[in-house]
């Protein structure tokens, strides 16, 4: 390959937000309800109903709007998008063509160091679609409507990426914004949040873009970086073969990892747009956006800041904490019921992250109470249980939510702190234990390690480590 | 003894109320003219017999026990099959809406039975309500009361055609482009069309969404003026529905007419109308100048573009509202099919009839990409001028007085064949859809061949106050023949 090329990619972003309700109808939204149970007339497109707004979606769209640097519209409308699919009860789906809720904006991404703005195109509100279940058994397909009108916004940024590391930190960023603002869990592993890349390759020095493509089915960031690659590799091997890039929607399988072809340009579907009749356009005065910029809570790069100035903890465990809105809110109650932000951080840094690779999880999978970690911290500073113990205890906290003290209590876990009842058992250590007594006396430092460890032992570690150290000194 | 089918909506509820007649003695005299005249007439689709004559029972304890007490408590009422009643069949006259049973019922629903009245059965009416003849019914063609080889109008034919004849008092249709007034001006009844968002569209099956509105019709201004109080409602499950300050519209019905200012569009009355429309209508305007009103004649302009503009709006709505008719979820479902494809293409290629196919592809054609702007964007324009036109008008004039169709009833089997000749039969009542106004349809006497002629009252929005007075004013000037009571075996 003599040529450089150059990648070039936009991506278009779904996000479902969190409301409680569908965005035209009452319906809940909530996940793994019996299929078709969360429906009514508007979201099965039964003959004569009508959409209603919900306003929440409008105020969740116009927040992340705003953080993200866009105009807000003042009049926006809704349209109607028509196509055929049995997943879409109506056979259009509401959503904003014209004049979409947000436009001409940006975030702002940071890579080795280095700021670089990717602007967003626009954002729109539009509805979700329905579930197809095919049954081999039967040979037929069923519809589940719950999903149905589950509101999402679409963020297009303009081409402005040039690499995986770029999408990925673009992403990063939207989906910190979205979890601060409270609008969506986005999680892109759930579907929550979902990518389409838009790519194209060039000449390094060319001003035109090359012929893109549109990739769908990108589930995980991994697979949207492998995805580039593949992408990227499979456009260059084209042109460098002599021939065309074809504009068209492939469908990535990361399991293959590779992508093949659902649709051409020229069969692309004539979505036939047109104004939404049964809505009136929202009209969204300055005074409701400065409502909302009030209403806005702190987001990550404030609270990075908060976090350096208050509490005395490291930058980098400062932006592991903050990398989930989730990890966050339980560091600051704990941090807020124990008093000691730099033992809370320790235990969620250490303990917390560990298992949290270990079992495979999400930050936003963390389920424990904060109070339970603060109660563990303060038994082990007032020395009622040793660092082996709390250990134990914070796994089950983690895992099964225990209470810490019921748990403790029940299994006499409890640091033994009489020094009679210690002096005793460090007696017959030292008694049992001649060899590394005389180790000791000759200057082996290391040698009461052991016998701490063994009266530790002795006590099924449950003494309190300091008092022995104490202890052994005196007696040897 | 009293005729109770010749009686209006306000005297039956009357008569019930002193104890002069039963309700269920009033829902079997229309039950019973229902059974005598409408194989002839074919104004209904489905009679909802046996659930009448239950509901009769119910609302007589409520009225007895003074639960329900407004004026027309214990009234039959026939719907428009486009309306959706919990419970009880509702096609569009459509074969693709064949045994829809729908779950919820309209808000127009819910206010009727709020006010006592009974639904006695659905109405026939223009498939998806396309058309202005009702002959594009899957059940068959209604027959204009006064003359049965004539075509009642369209589409709400069966609505207006049931109180015509005697077998309901009161009725609902709807009007997209003029599917009440046309039909109630043909069948010499009096039909109102309100002011866009003033009754519920919710539980209306869409034609043109932006242009629906349901309305009522009765034998006189003053029936069709209290139901339409009945029927008017703020709706928050429709966007659309606008909350007005008063929905008593009776207090309007009073015969004063002085200095009311009435404008005349020269441009309405040309040479293509009948000239015994154009005379009768006339001497209803003399009758109102004689009551002190100050006619004026004025050129509207624009007249001849409404008919494109409405077309292309309508369509193109239409064209996106019946694509849930798709065979998936309710309704007819073809029998043999490959996938899903095939099923979609033959669900609908059976299920729709000839004029709806050629709306949606109308519509389809018109929103497609690369003639959006040239066609319906376009005609958003026009709308958009014509509107302005209007409120030109009524910047001078009360109300404007207009022609409800430029002829008497056509004949059965003549307007299909000349569809472009039918659409054109609609330039007077369309422009009141595309501006959202208020428009009502009351007779002003017959043909020589003895067919109704209506006149229409056109409003400025939200003014039904002034052409409510009009209407009432008129009426109240000498007697037209109410209803065509029909004895049955007139075929």
């Amino acid at each position: 390959m003599s040529k450089q090329y150059e990648t070039v990619i936009g991506l278009e972003v779904h996000v479902e937000l969190a409301t409680k309700t569908k965005i035209f109808c009452g319906c809940s939204t909530e996940f793994g309800g019996a299929p078709n149970t969360h429906t009514c007339p508007v979201c099965t497109g039964q003959p004569g109903s009508l959409p209603v707004l919900n306003k929440q979606v409008v105020e969740y769209a116009m927040a992340i709007g705003v953080a993200t640097n866009c105009d807000i519209t003042p009049i926006c409308k809704f349209d109607r998008k028509n196509y055929f699919y049995p997943d879409n009860p109506q056979n259009y789906q509401i959503s904003q063509l014209y004049l979409p809720i947000a436009h001409d904006g940006y975030v702002e991404i940071e890579i080795n160091g280095k700021k670089k703005k990717v602007r967003i195109h626009e954002m729109h509100m539009e509805e979700d679609a329905g579930k197809l279940i095919h049954d081999e058994w039967t040979n037929s397909s069923l519809v589940d409507y719950n999903r149905s009108g589950v509101p999402l916004v679409e963020i297009v940024s303009e081409p402005d990426m040039r690499n995986a590391d770029e999408v990925m930190a673009y992403l990063e960023k939207l989906r910190l914004i979205i979890q601060y603002l409270g609008a969506s869990d986005a999680k892109l592993h759930e579907g929550s949040m979902r990518a389409d890349v838009n790519l194209s390759v060039r000449e390094v020095g060319t001003e035109e873009f090359g012929t893109r493509t549109e990739m769908k089915n990108l589930n995980s960031f991994k697979a949207i970086a492998r995805a580039i690659e593949g992408e990227t590799k499979r456009q260059i091997e084209l042109i460098e073969d002599g021939r065309k890039v074809v504009q068209e929607t492939r469908r990535w399988d990361d399991n293959k990892e590779s992508s093949h072809a659902m649709r051409s340009k020229e069969d692309a579907k004539d979505y036939r747009y047109f104004p939404e009749p049964d809505l009136v356009p929202i009209s969204i005065s300055k005074e409701w956006i400065s409502e909302i910029k009030e209403k806005q809570p702190e987001l990550r790069e404030e609270k990075l800041a908060r976090y350096k100035e208050e509490f005395e903890i490291p930058k980098y465990d400062a932006e592991i904490l903050t990398g989930s809105k989730h990890l966050a809110d339980i560091f600051e109650e704990t941090t807020k019921l124990s008093g000691k932000p730099k033992k809370v951080s320790n235990w969620l840094m250490v303990e917390g992250l560990r298992l949290v690779k270990e079992n495979n999880m999400e930050m936003e999978d963390i389920h424990f109470k904060p109070a339970s970690l603060a109660i563990i911290i303060d038994l082990v500073d007032k020395g009622e249980i040793n660092n082996q113990v709390a250990k134990e205890v914070f796994e089950l906290v983690f895992k099964e939510d225990i209470d810490p003290e019921k748990y403790i209590e029940e299994k006499g876990l409890k640091s033994v702190n009489d020094t009679d009842e210690l002096k005793k058992v460090v007696e017959e250590i030292i008694a049992n234990n001649p060899k590394s007594v005389e180790d000791y006396h000759n200057g082996k430092e290391k040698a009461i390690g052991f016998l701490v460890g063994q009266t530790m032992k002795a006590m099924k570690g449950k003494a309190n480590p300091g008092i022995v150290n104490k202890l052994l000194k005196e007696l040897l | 003894m009293i005729n109770i089918n010749e009686l209006t909506a306000l005297e039956i509820g009357e008569k019930i109320k002193n104890k002069e007649i039963t309700v269920l003695e009033t829902v079997d005299a229309f039950i019973s003219q229902i059974e005598k005249v409408d194989k002839d007439v074919n104004s209904f689709i489905t009679v909802d017999k046996e659930e009448a004559r239950k509901k009769a029972l119910l609302i007589q304890e409520k009225i007895d026990s003074g639960e329900i007490s407004g004026p027309l408590a214990g009234v039959p009422i026939a719907i428009k099959d486009n309306i959706s009643t919990k419970g009880l069949l509702t096609t569009c006259a459509s074969k693709i809406l064949d045994g829809y049973i729908p779950t919820f019922s309209a808000t127009v629903i819910d206010n009727i039975e709020k006010a006592g009245m009974i639904t006695l059965g659905k109405t026939n009416m223009d498939e998806f309500a396309m058309g202005s003849t009702t002959e594009t019914s899957h059940y068959g063609e209604t027959k204009n009361p006064w003359n049965l080889n004539h075509v009642p109008g369209g589409s709400s034919g069966g609505s207006c055609t049931s109180v015509a004849s005697g077998e309901a008092p009161v009725s609902l249709g709807s009007d997209t482009g003029g599917s009440i007034r046309q039909p109630s001006s043909f069948c010499g009844v009096t039909g109102i069309k309100p002011t866009y968002g003033t009754v519920s569209r919710y539980g209306l099956i869409a034609y043109g969404s932006s242009l629906d509105q349901i309305g009522p019709i009765g034998k006189d201004v003053k029936d069709a003026v209290s139901l339409l109080s009945v029927i008017s409602s703020y709706d928050e499950k429709d966007s659309t529905s606008v909350k007005r300050d008063d929905y008593d519209f009776t207090k309007y019905l009073v015969d004063d007419v002085k200095g009311m200012k009435i404008g005349v569009p020269r441009d309405y009355f040309t040479d293509d109308m009948d000239t015994e429309v154009k005379e009768k209508i006339y001497s209803a305007i003399k009758a109102l100048e004689e009551k002190g009103a100050i006619v004026e004649e004025f050129n509207l302009s624009l007249v001849p573009f409404a008919i494109p503009a409405y077309y292309v709006i309508a369509s193109a709505e239409a064209s996106s509202n019946l694509e849930r008719f798709d065979g998936v979820k309710y309704g007819f479902r073809a029998e043999d099919y490959d996938d899903l494809h095939s099923m979609y293409k033959k669900t609908r290629s059976e299920g729709f009839g000839s004029e709806v196919k050629r709306r949606i592809m109308l519509g389809s054609f018109v929103l497609s990409s690369g003639y959006y702007d040239a066609y319906y964007l376009k005609a958003l324009k026009v709308k958009a001028l014509i509107k302005e036109a209007f409120d030109k008008a009524f910047a001078k004039y009360d109300v404007i007085i207009a022609p409800a169709a430029p002829t008497v009833a056509p004949k059965l089997g003549e307007s299909l064949k000349d569809p472009m000749k039918m659409y054109l039969s609609d330039i007077y009542t369309i422009s009141v859809n595309l501006c959202g106004l208020p428009g009502m349809s009351v007779p002003v006497g017959k043909s020589e061949g003895g067919l109704p002629i209506g006149m229409q009252i056109i409003a400025n929005r939200w003014d039904e106050a002034n052409m409510i007075k009009t209407a009432f004013a008129y009426e109240s000037t000498g007697e037209y023949e109410k209803c065509q009571m029909l004895k049955g075996g007139e075929a």
